[in-house]
C-alpha cells in the first residue's frame, strides 16, 4: 500500500495562503531595541568588573586597615605570640595555631564521616529512603553557625566535659604526651570541643558533594566491576572513587574552606584566651575568627585594631591558598585521567 | 559441597571470605556514619526547639531587648532588624548576582574577563564572613565614624552576591544552546534572548539561588558584629546602629544573665525555623518547576 | 511457548535453562524460557528492541541483583550448579560467568591495572606471576602488540575498539567459563567490530560464548547458535544455519527477512 501524496498543498484551503498584508514594508524594529542591547551588555559587563573590584578592594582594605601591624612586625607577627592590648604588643601565633588545629580536627572527623554518609546515600540506602536522608543532611547543612554555637557551649560542651574530657584526663594525666594534650580544666571548651563542633558544621557539605559526585559514576562502569565478582566496598573503593578522585578532592577543600573561616560555631565554645602555653586540647584558646568577634568593635584604633585586621588578611591568605591548592589540584588530577589520543 | 561444581580451591575460598568480611565490616561502618550524621542533626534540632519553644511567648514578638535580669522583654527590635538588614541585602544583591552571572553565562564565557571572574567569584564564595565585616568596617564605618544599618545592609549583600552569581551562572549554562539560536533565529536582540527566553527557562534554579542567599544571611552573625553594631532600642533608621537576631544571640546567650540565656534560646529557634522553612520553599519550587 | 530447545547429541549444555521467569517490577519481561546454551560454541541472541535478550544475559552473572524491582523465577544451571538458587556467594558465580558491556568501560586506573582487577580479587598472584597472565589475557584479545609498550598508561587513552578490547581482556584474565556480550560492538566502528568478531571466532574454543547483537548479519557471521526472541519469548532455537536459512516458525521468518523489527 503505497502512500499517495496529495495533488495540491492544502486542497481547499488555498484561500487561507493568501498573504493578509500585501506589499507592506515588514514592521519597523523598534528604535528602542538598539539602545536596550547596549544597555543590558553595559550592566551585565560592569557586574562583572564589580565583583573584581571587589577583590580588589577587600584585599587593599585589609592590607591598609592592617598596616600599622605589618609595619612594627613584618612576618613576625606569625610567630609571635604574645597579644597585650595593655602593653600594646601582638602575635597571631595563638590565634593561627587555633585555627589550623581545629580545622585539622574537624577535617579528620568530618571526611570519613561524610565518605561514609555518601557511601550509604549511594550504594546502600533503600529507594525510598534516599531523597528524604539527602534531605535532612541539606538541611543539616542550611542550619546557621551560631545555633551551633549556641549549642556547642550550652549542651554539648557540658556533655563533652562529663564524658571525655574528665574521663580522659583520668586516664592519661599521667602518660607523656597524651598527658599534655589532656590537660586544663575540663570544662568542655577549648580547641578539641571547637573541632568537634566544626566537625559537625562541615559534615553535611563535604557528604553532600561527595554524595553529588558519586552519583556521577555511569552505572555501566560499576556493572562492570560488579560483572567481575566485586563486592559493593571493592566496586566504590576501587573504581567508584578513583572515577570521582578529583570531585572528592573539591568535597574536602570545601570543607576546610567552611572550617578555617567560621566564625560563630568556634567563638562559644573555644574559650577566647590567648595563651599557648599547654598544646592541650581542652585548655581555653583562641582562633582568628573569634579573636577578632570578641575583640574587634572594642579594639581602640591604632596597633591593637590593625592588628586584628592582619590577622584577618591573613585568614583570608590561608583561604585563598586552600582555594588555588585544590584548583590546582583539580586540574592535575584531571591531567592524569590521560587525555584520549 | 556446592563450591566444588565450580573447581575452587580452598586458598581461594578463603580469600573470598576474607574479602566478604572486609565488605559487611565497611558496609556497616558507612550505615553508622549515617546515623551519626542524622544523631546530630536530631539532637540539635530537638533541643533547639525544646530550649526555644519554652521562652517564646507573645512579649517576644512585641517587647525590645530588655536590660540584664529585668522580668520583661523581648525581641521585637532584634527580629525587625533582622528582617529590614537581610531583606534590602537580598534586595541589592540579587541584581549584581544575577548581572554578573548573566555576564559569565552569555557574554564573557570565553573571555579572558569571564575567566577571572569566576575564578574571583569562587575565592568570594570562600572568603570567611567575618573578613568581609572587617572589608565593610574599613570602608564604611571607619570613614562615617559611626556604626549603620546600611553598612550591615553592604556587608550581607557581598555576601548574597557571590552565592546568586554562582546559582545564576550555573543554571544559565545547563540551559541548551539550541534554545537560544531558536530565539536568535527569529531576529531578536541579545538582550531580549537573555532576559525572556534563556532567564526564564532558568528561574526556577535562580529563584532557588536567590533563597539560598537569603536563608544563608538571615543566619550570619559576623558580618554584622562591626558595622550595623546592636542596638538596645528600636529604631527604623538606617543610618544608625540597628539590632540584629544573630548578633542580639551573640551577646545575650555568652552572658551569664537567665532571661537573656532564655531569650537567645527563643532567637535561635525563631532563625532556625526561619531558615529551614526558606530552604524547604527553595526546594519545594525547584522541584515543581522541573 | 514450545520451542524446540533440545541440542543434538554432540553437543554438552553449559547452560540450562529451565522455566525462567522475569520480572520489572510488574512487568513480565521473560516468558517460561527453556533453552540450553552449548558448550565452547557462540549462541546469538537476535532480536527487535525490548524482546527481551539483555535481560536474559543479564540473568546468567546475577546482575539483575542490583536493581530491586527486578526478579528472576525459574531454574538457571551452570554445569548441575543451580546458580539462581545456590546459596554461593554470587561473587564467585560471577568468576566463573564474565560480561563484556555495550560501552567499553575502562576503569580509572592503568591498562596493566585493568586486567589485573578482576585477577586480584580472586588470586594473589606475585608479580611474574600476574605480568604473564596481563600478557596472556592481552593476548587472548589481540590487544597485546597494541599496547605492550604502554602497559602503565590510563585505559582510557585507548580508542573505542581497543578499549573494547580492553574489557574482553579483563574478563578473561580471570579465567570464566562463559562470556557474555552484550551488544559488543554496537558503540564501535566497522574496523573494530570486525576485529572483534574475528576475536570471538578464536574464544570459543576455551570458552562458551553468548552474544546479543541487533545485526542479524553479524549473528549470521559469528555464531554457531541462533535463538531468536520476541517480546519475551524463546521463539526459536537452533544451529545457526538453520535458523537462518531453514526457519521453523513463521515469526523468525518475518524478522530474518526484514519484514519487520
Amino acid at each position: 500500500m503505497a502512500a499517495t501524496l496529495p495533488a495540491t498543498p492544502y486542497g481547499s484551503d488555498k484561500k487561507k495562503m493568501e498573504r493578509s498584508a500585501l506589499g507592506g514594508e515588514p514592521p519597523e524594529r523598534r528604535r528602542r531595541l538598539a539602545w536596550a542591547d547596549t544597555a543590558f551588555s553595559f550592566a551585565a559587563h560592569s557586574a562583572a568588573w564589580i565583583t573584581l573590584a571587589l577583590l580588589a578592594g577587600i584585599i587593599g582594605s585589609l592590607v591598609m586597615g592592617a598596616w600599622p601591624s605589618i609595619r612594627e612586625y613584618g612576618l613576625s607577627f606569625l610567630w609571635r605570640s604574645e597579644w597585650d592590648p595593655v602593653e600594646d604588643r601582638y602575635g597571631g601565633l595563638v590565634m593561627i595555631y587555633g585555627t589550623l588545629a581545629t580545622s585539622f580536627i574537624a577535617l579528620i572527623i568530618a571526611v570519613p564521616v561524610s565518605f561514609g554518609i555518601a557511601l550509604f546515600l549511594t550504594e546502600l540506602s533503600p529507594n525510598w529512603l534516599r531523597r528524604p536522608l539527602g534531605v535532612a543532611i541539606e538541611l543539616l547543612a542550611a542550619v546557621p553557625s551560631i545555633v551551633y554555637g549556641m549549642w556547642g557551649l550550652l549542651v554539648f560542651g557540658p556533655i563533652l566535659a562529663t564524658y571525655v574530657q574528665q574521663p580522659a584526663q583520668a586516664l592519661f594525666s599521667d602518660v607523656p604526651i597524651l598527658g599534655a594534650l589532656v590537660s586544663g580544666a575540663p570544662v568542655g571548651i577549648g580547641i578539641l570541643s571547637a573541632g568537634i563542633i566544626l566537625a559537625i558544621m562541615v559534615i553535611p557539605f563535604v557528604a553532600s558533594v561527595m554524595r553529588d559526585v558519586f552519583e556521577t559514576t555511569p552505572a555501566m562502569l560499576k556493572e562492570s566491576a560488579y560483572a567481575l565478582g566485586s563486592t559493593t566496598w571493592e566496586v566504590v573503593w576501587k573504581v567508584v572513587l578513583p572515577y570521582t578522585k578529583s570531585g572528592v578532592v573539591g568535597a574536602i577543600m570545601l570543607g576546610l574552606g567552611r572550617a578555617l573561616g567560621e566564625t560563630m560555631a568556634v567563638t562559644f565554645v573555644i574559650g577566647n584566651f590567648n595563651q599557648l602555653n599547654s598544646l592541650s586540647l581542652f585548655e581555653a584558646a583562641n582562633s582568628i575568627t573569634s579573636a577578632i568577634a570578641n575583640e574587634f568593635a572594642e579594639a581602640n584604633p591604632g596597633l591593637h585594631q590593625a592588628s586584628l585586621m592582619y590577622l584577618g588578611l591573613i585568614l583570608f591568605f590561608i583561604t585563598f591558598a586552600v582555594l588555588a591548592m585544590s584548583k590546582l589540584l583539580l586540574s592535575r588530577l584531571q591531567k592524569s585521567e590521560g587525555g584520549r589520543t | 559441597m556446592s563450591a566444588n561444581l565450580l573447581n575452587f580451591d580452598a586458598s581461594k575460598l578463603a580469600m573470598h571470605a576474607r574479602r566478604k568480611r572486609v565488605n559487611a565490616v565497611t558496609l556497616t561502618l558507612s550505615l553508622a556514619a549515617m546515623a551519626f550524621g542524622l544523631f546530630w542533626l536530631a539532637w540539635i534540632l530537638i533541643e533547639t526547639i525544646r530550649l526555644g519553644v519554652g521562652g517564646l511567648a507573645l512579649s517576644v514578638f512585641t517587647e525590645m531587648t530588655p536590660p540584664p535580669l529585668a522580668e520583661t522583654g523581648g525581641l521585637a527590635n532584634a527580629i525587625f532588624g533582622s528582617i529590614v538588614m537581610v531583606g534590602l541585602a537580598t534586595a541589592l544583591g540579587t541584581p549584581v548576582g544575577i548581572m554578573c552571572g548573566v555576564y559569565i553565562a552569555e557574554y564573557g564565557s570565553r573571555t579572558w574577563l569571564g575567566q577571572v571572574t569566576q575564578f574571583i567569584n569562587d575565592i568570594l564564595l570562600s572568603a570567611p564572613s567575618i573578613v568581609i565585616g572587617l572589608f565593610v568596617y574599613a570602608v564604611v564605618v571607619a570613614q562615617v565614624r559611626s556604626f549603620s544599618a546600611w553598612a550591615g545592609i553592604f556587608a550581607l549583600s557581598l555576601i548574597v552576591i557571590p552565592v546568586v552569581i554562582r546559582t545564576t551562572e550555573n543554571m544559565l549554562s545547563l540551559i541548551p544552546n539550541t534554545l537560544r539560536e531558536a530565539a536568535y533565529a527569529l531576529g531578536t536582540p541579545k538582550w531580549k534572548v537573555i532576559w525572556s527566553v534563556t532567564l526564564k527557562a532558568a528561574r526556577a534554579g535562580v529563584l532557588t539561588g536567590i533563597l539560598l542567599a537569603l536563608a544563608r544571611i538571615a543566619g550570619e552573625t559576623a558580618p554584622l558584629l562591626f558595622t550595623a553594631l546592636s542596638n538596645q532600642f528600636f529604631t527604623t533608621s538606617l543610618a544608625d546602629p540597628m539590632a540584629s537576631l544573630p548578633v542580639t544571640i551573640f551577646k545575650f546567650a555568652m552572658s551569664p544573665y537567665d532571661n537573656w540565656r532564655d531569650l537567645a534560646w527563643a532567637g535561635v529557634f525563631l532563625i532556625t525555623l526561619g531558615v529551614l522553612a526558606l530552604n524547604i520553599l527553595a526546594r519545594v519550587l525547584f522541584r515543581k518547576k522541573d | 511457548m514450545d520451542t524446540r530447545t533440545d541440542l543434538p547429541t554432540t553437543e554438552k549444555p553449559k547452560l540450562s535453562v529451565r522455566d525462567l521467569n522475569f520480572y520489572y517490577g510488574k512487568f513480565h519481561a521473560l516468558k517460561h524460557i527453556h533453552l540450553d546454551i552449548p558448550e565452547r560454541k557462540v549462541t546469538a541472541f537476535i532480536g527487535p528492541s525490548g524482546c527481551g535478550k539483555s535481560t536474559l544475559l543479564r540473568v546468567f552473572n546475577r546482575m539483575f541483583e542490583l536493581y530491586p524491582e527486578q526478579r528472576a523465577e525459574g531454574s538457571v544451571t551452570l554445569d548441575g550448579l543451580d546458580i539462581l538458587q545456590t546459596k554461593l556467594d554470587v561473587s564467585l558465580i560471577r568468576a566463573k560467568i564474565g560480561m563484556v558491556f555495550q560501552k567499553p568501560t575502562p576503569f580509572p586506573m592503568s591498562i596493566y591495572d585493568n586486567i589485573a582487577f578482576g585477577v586480584r580479587l580472586f588470586e594473589s598472584l606475585p608479580r611474574v606471576e600476574m605480568d604473564e597472565r596481563v600478557e596472556w589475557a592481552l593476548k587472548k584479545s589481540a590487544l597485546w602488540n597494541e599496547v605492550k609498550d604502554k602497559l602503565g598508561q590510563s585505559g582510557a587513552s585507548l580508542s573505542g575498539g581497543q578499549q573494547q578490547r580492553l574489557c574482553i581482556a579483563r574478563g578473561i584474565a580471570i579465567k570464566p567459563e562463559v562470556l557474555l556480550l552484550d551488544e559488543p560492538c554496537s558503540a564501535l566502528d566497522p574496523i573494530s567490530t570486525g576485529k572483534i568478531e574475528e576475536l570471538i571466532h578464536e574464544l570459543k574454543t576455551d570458552y562458551t560464548v553468548a552474544i546479543v547483537t541487533h545485526n542479524m548479519q553479524q549473528a549470521a557471521r559469528v555464531s554457531d547458535y541462533t535463538a531468536y526472541m520476541y517480546l519475551g519469548d524463546l521463539v526459536e532455537f537452533g544451529p545457526t544455519s538453520e535458523v537462518f536459512m531453514k526457519p521453523k516458525k513463521k515469526d523468525t521468518e518475518d524478522y530474518i527477512t526484514g519484514r519487520f523489527g
